[in-house]
């Protein structure tokens, strides 16, 4: 059956082409279409019935009339798998984009992916330097994990992405990540600057790069984040690689499942996007992860930009319902010139509690980082009050608190793009600063860590 | 073509069209040449409408599509403690066995070993009669739980032959005299509650070990309990808190369209975990469900069946069953998801329209019952919810709050405090008490549920007097209204917070609980005394023995040590007031 051409298109709209009596076509199965004037398309199967066959074109219906013929070609969307992927600049339909020649497949895998028996999973708990004393010490991010960056537009997400893809590195540990990188609809200009940022480090030769951009198909989107899952799956789980997948930006991708959705005629849940998109969206954050028996691993960088800046917008929200937690951009602190403006205080590594400590990080990371996060939780609520009542109005502790959060963000947060610290120099670092709150305050430190690391009280 | 097979004639995602047959609604089909299970979920005409329980790409219409005659049935049998199942009670570790880290689609896997031999020591002698329901014999499932084998709800008679020894669960055990053949495995079709004698009012509570839950809104065995919050606000800690460390005899955890990791973990965490009622690995009393969110959604919709199912045949033994649901908003979306493939009208907010009514068929299903064999049992829910954007004005949490009596509400805003769990005090409820207050009477102290008011009333208090203080800064309220202040502060650091991964403090009891309480009434009248006899505020507060009367409770055997603490804080606020 694959291979016979049909020019039975009844209807076309938005990225959907219906088709009348054909021979029995599959579930997902992979679609030509070839236009009047000889242009080519692909498409894939999204309902198939003895009457009617709906085909998503990836590439969008421009062009297509009733005259365009339709190929089924058999089989599923499908990625020729190999190590020489690694290295390679692919589109976001999987063709090469560099010049090089064509992937030769070791093997093929079925993009969609099948889930990771829940029982096979390991649990993730090795600790990824990222050399951003935020994320380390108070998200701290695992291998294995799924961890978005929630920011928004015009906010410097893909610069903390890069130097996180640049410096990530298990402690004590030369071992170097394969980073895949999966771009939705992000502009040229941005999608220059990753990979010239990949080029001038090296990275590149340890990278590959699944691509397409904000003018190429939309409805393409939709496989290019399964594509690049595919890839990492492969290098993770047949070649034992470390992998980070890095994808931006999940909203573009979001936009897209909204207009298939629309074309369908599917009633809409909260502001227009499908019903289904948890379930979607799952689909892609899963592929995380660990799994018992095999070396690699699948650490997951997301990058979505929230409408409105904000969080309970549908995509940022049902992310967070998915990943393990989530590090969120700050529009007020980027204001402020501070980079990288993390906002600690709604970001949240779940799987954090399970790997830091003496084994791992350092014996004080825990009480550490409660202290430094509760004190600049409330020196920032502070500054609210002292907008009213005036500086004078305060006592000694929330002075010293108020003056703290202020060095928080200056001192701790602040760090330059290409500054790596190891997570001793953050730990350090967080004890340098709190000795400007005085001790008796420090409620959430353990009196054993103050008499070992406070710079001034230590025994 | 006969009646029983069919074919397909169209595909959409997880919902699949089949002409041909003649299925009865909520049978099982195979569908395709690999056999995918599926389930008849509507009938139009000659078309049976299905939902696939695994993954349809590269299915065609034409294929074939054959009956079973059954039902969507789980097997019932020794061998479903500590087993870890997906939706549709196909074991995991099976599941990996036969295709690899990756669940691979077409195979078939029974729910219960039925190889496994187990020692089956019969109860009943030849001769006897026997009801439905009625205990025939036992098996020691595991270390700490004895399974009853119970004559199927739809049996009785004489017992003509009955065997004490080792048998597998498809080996007949016994006979009665009209022939029929009983084993230790039973089937029963899950969307079908298991019938009891009769329900009754629930008047124990379900101790959880954890404060703010057992002391402020208590739980009763047998009642059903809802837990909405945003992400990240501490659901799932919640639940696996519940699953380790309240004194249910059986726990059935489903994750229901959640994360894997969260499931490894317990995994992991279960068989090393030590149950505080009977000293033993908590994995003895536990099954699992994980239909995970990149699991099939029909198999997703199914889980919270395959759950409660089970949940409902370790009751008829007569055990106290919680089973926690962990998110029932993931089941409301499968429903919504099979819903909108089949075309039909919406509700609100693309939901089914019956969507109120499911929800309320499953937790009806939970309670305490009078079972056939004339025992207790009960069946406990707690369900959490996942309200979009954390607004619970959403369909699922309201059709949820219509039905359970129990609302522990979590806060985004405790949550990102750090106070946990982040369970609101001011918005959650519980409608237990009055059916509990002689349980915590009886068995705790006569004044617990004064305490219970006095504690919460502070509570209220002091979300008023916060409101004044946003206004005026706190100096500026009178001394004992300030004093009112730092004993609520007391209440929630003291008492509300409580660290779910901590060894000591994840579990009090409920001595403990009262005790802790108890205290900070006790530390508010000696704070009063103090301060009338012309004692500082700042310096009554802050005694040291009062630190040490909080922080104490981390280390364990603290319910030994509550009274000594306090009274030397006692003393040593007297002390604060005689020194001015
Ligand atoms: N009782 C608790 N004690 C200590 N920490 C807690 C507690 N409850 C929640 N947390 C913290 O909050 C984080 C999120 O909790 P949890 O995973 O239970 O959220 P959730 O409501 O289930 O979120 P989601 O809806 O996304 O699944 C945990 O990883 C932990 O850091
Ligand atoms: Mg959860």
């Amino acid at each position: 059956m694959s291979g016979k051409e049909y020019r039975t298109i009844t209807d076309v709209k938005g990225p959907l082409v219906f088709l009348e009596k054909t021979e029995p076509v599959a579930f997902g199965e992979i679609v030509q279409l070839r236009l009047t004037d000889g242009t080519m398309k692909n498409g894939q199967v999204l309902d198939t019935s003895d009457d009617m066959v709906v085909v998503q074109v990836f590439e969008g219906t421009a062009g297509v009339d009733l005259g365009s013929s339709v190929k089924f070609m058999g089989d599923v969307f499908k990625l020729p798998v190999s190590k020489d992927l690694i290295g390679r600049i692919l589109d976001g339909a999987g063709r090469p984009r560099d010049g090089g020649p064509a992937i030769v497949a070791e093997g093929e895998a079925d993009i969609i992916g099948a889930a990771i028996n829940p029982y096979s999973r390991q649990s993730p708990h090795d600790f990824i330097q990222t050399g951003i004393s935020a994320i380390d010490c108070c998200t701290t991010l695992v291998r294995g994990q799924k961890l978005p960056i929630f920011s928004a537009s015009g906010l410097p997400h893909n610069d903390i992405a890069l130097q996180i893809a640049r410096q990530a590195k298990l402690k004590d540990s030369d071992e170097e990540f394969i980073v895949v990188f999966c771009a939705m609809g992000i502009t040229a200009e941005e999608y220059n600057f990753f990979r010239s940022d990949l080029e001038r480090t090296g990275a590149l030769e340890n990278a590959v790069l699944f691509v397409n951009l904000a003018d190429d198909p939309a409805v393409e989107r939709l496989i290019t984040p399964r594509l690049a899952l595919t890839a990492a799956e492969y290098l993770a789980f047949e070649q034992d690689y470390h992998v980070l997948v890095v994808y931006t930006d999940v909203t573009n991708y979001c936009d897209a499942l909204r207009q298939i959705g629309a074309a369908r005629e599917e009633v809409p849940g909260r502001r227009g996007y499908p019903g289904y998109m948890y379930t979607d969206l799952a689909m892609l954050y899963e592929r995380a992860g660990l799994v018992k028996g095999k070396k690699g691993s699948i650490t997951q960088f997301p990058i979505l930009t929230m409408p409105g800046d904000d969080i309970t917008h549908p995509i940022p929200d049902l992310s967070g319902y998915i990943t393990e937690g989530q590090i969120v951009i700050s529009r007020e602190l980027h204001g402020s010139g501070i980079y990288p403006p993390i906002n600690v205080l709604p970001s949240l590594s779940r799987l954090m509690g399970g790997c830091i400590g003496e084994k791992t990080t350092r014996e004080d990371h825990k009480s550490v980082s409660d202290q430094m996060y509760a004190a600049y939780a409330q020196g920032r609520e502070l500054r609210g009050l002292v907008a009213i009542v005036g500086e004078d109005a305060l006592n000694e502790r929330d002075k010293q608190l108020l003056d703290f959060s202020g060095l928080f963000e200056d001192k701790f947060l602040r760090q330059s793009r290409d500054e790596n610290r190891s997570i001793d120099e953050t730990l350090d670092l967080c004890w340098d600063l709190m000795q400007n709150i005085s001790t008796k305050y420090l409620v959430r430190l353990d009196q054993k860590w103050i008499d070992k690391y406070h710079p001034t009280e230590k025994k | 073509m006969s009646d029983e097979n069919g074919v397909i004639y169209r595909i959409s995602g997880p919902v699949v069209t089949a002409t041909g047959i003649r299925s009865r609604m909520y049978e099982v089909v195979r569908v395709g040449h690999e056999g995918l299970m599926g389930e008849v979920i509507e009938l139009h005409g000659d078309k049976s409408v299905i939902q696939v329980y695994e993954d349809t790409s590269g299915i065609r219409p034409g294929e074939p599509v054959v009956r079973t005659g059954q039902t969507l049935s789980v097997q019932l049998g020794p061998g479903l403690l500590t087993q870890i199942y997906d939706g549709i009670q196909r074991p995991l570790p099976v599941l990996e066995k036969t295709m690899g880290t990756f669940i691979e689609r077409g195979v078939d896997a029974d729910g219960l070993d039925l190889e496994k031999v187990w020692d089956f020591e019969a109860a009943v002698s030849v001769g006897d009669e026997v009801a439905p329901g009625a205990v025939i014999g036992t098996v020691q499932e595991t270390e700490t739980i004895v399974h009853k084998v119970m004559l199927p709800p739809n049996h009785s008679g004489k017992v003509a032959s009955i065997e004490s020894g080792s048998f597998n669960v498809t080996q007949t055990v016994c006979t009665l005299e009209d022939g029929t053949e009983i084993q230790m495995m039973q089937k029963w079709p899950v969307r079908t509650p298991r019938p009891y004698h009769q329900k009754y009012a629930p008047d124990t509570p379900l101790i959880t070990g954890m404060r703010i839950l057992d002391f402020l809104f208590p739980l009763a065995k047998g009642g059903a309990a809802g837990i909405p919050g945003p992400f990240g606000s501490g659901k799932t800690v919640t639940q696996q808190s519940l699953a380790k460390y309240s004194d249910a005899q059986i726990v059935v955890y489903i994750g229901c369209g959640e994360r894997g990791n969260e499931m490894t973990e317990v995994l992991d965490e279960f068989p090393h975990l030590i149950d505080p009622n009977t000293g033993k690995p908590l994995m003895n009393r536990t099954v699992m469900i994980a239909n995970t969110s990149n699991m099939p959604v029909a198999a997703r919709e199914a889980s919270v069946y395959t759950g409660i199912t089970i949940a409902e045949y370790f009751r008829d033994m007569g055990y106290d069953v919680a089973l926690m649901a962990d998110s029932t908003s993931r089941w409301a979306e499968a429903m919504r998801e099979i819903s909108s493939r089949l075309e039909e009208m919406p509700g609100e907010e693309g939901y089914p329209a019956y969507l109120s009514s499911r929800l309320a068929e499953f937790y009806e299903r939970a309670g305490r019952v009078e079972t056939l064999e004339g025992e207790d049992g009960s069946v406990t829910v707690i369900g959490a919810v996942s309200p979009p954007g954390g607004d619970i004005s959403e369909p699922v949490s309201q059709g949820t709050l219509r039905i359970v009596k129990v609302f522990w509400g979590l806060d985004a805003g405790l949550a990102r405090q750090r106070h946990f769990p982040a369970i609101n005090w001011l918005s959650s409820y519980s409608l237990y008490p009055q059916s509990l207050d002689q349980w915590f009477r009886d068995n705790i102290a006569t004044d617990f549920p004064e305490i219970r008011t006095e504690i919460s009333s502070l509570l209220q208090v002091e979300a008023e007097l916060q409101e004044i203080v946003q206004l005026v800064g706190s100096d500026a309220l009178p001394v004992d209204q300030q004093l009112t202040l730092e004993v609520a502060r007391m209440i929630r650091e003291f008492f509300l917070q409580q660290n779910g991964f901590h060894d000591v403090d994840a579990y009090t009891g409920l001595e403990q609980q009262y005790k802790m309480a108890k205290a900070i009434l006790t530390f508010q009248d000696s704070a009063k005394k103090a301060l009338a006899a012309g004692g500082l505020l700042e310096d009554v507060v802050n005694v040291p023995a009062r630190t040490n009367l909080m922080r104490d409770r981390f280390e364990p055997g603290y319910v030994d040590r509550v009274d000594g603490l306090v009274d030397e804080m006692n003393q040593q606020i007297a002390a604060a007031a005689e020194e001015n």
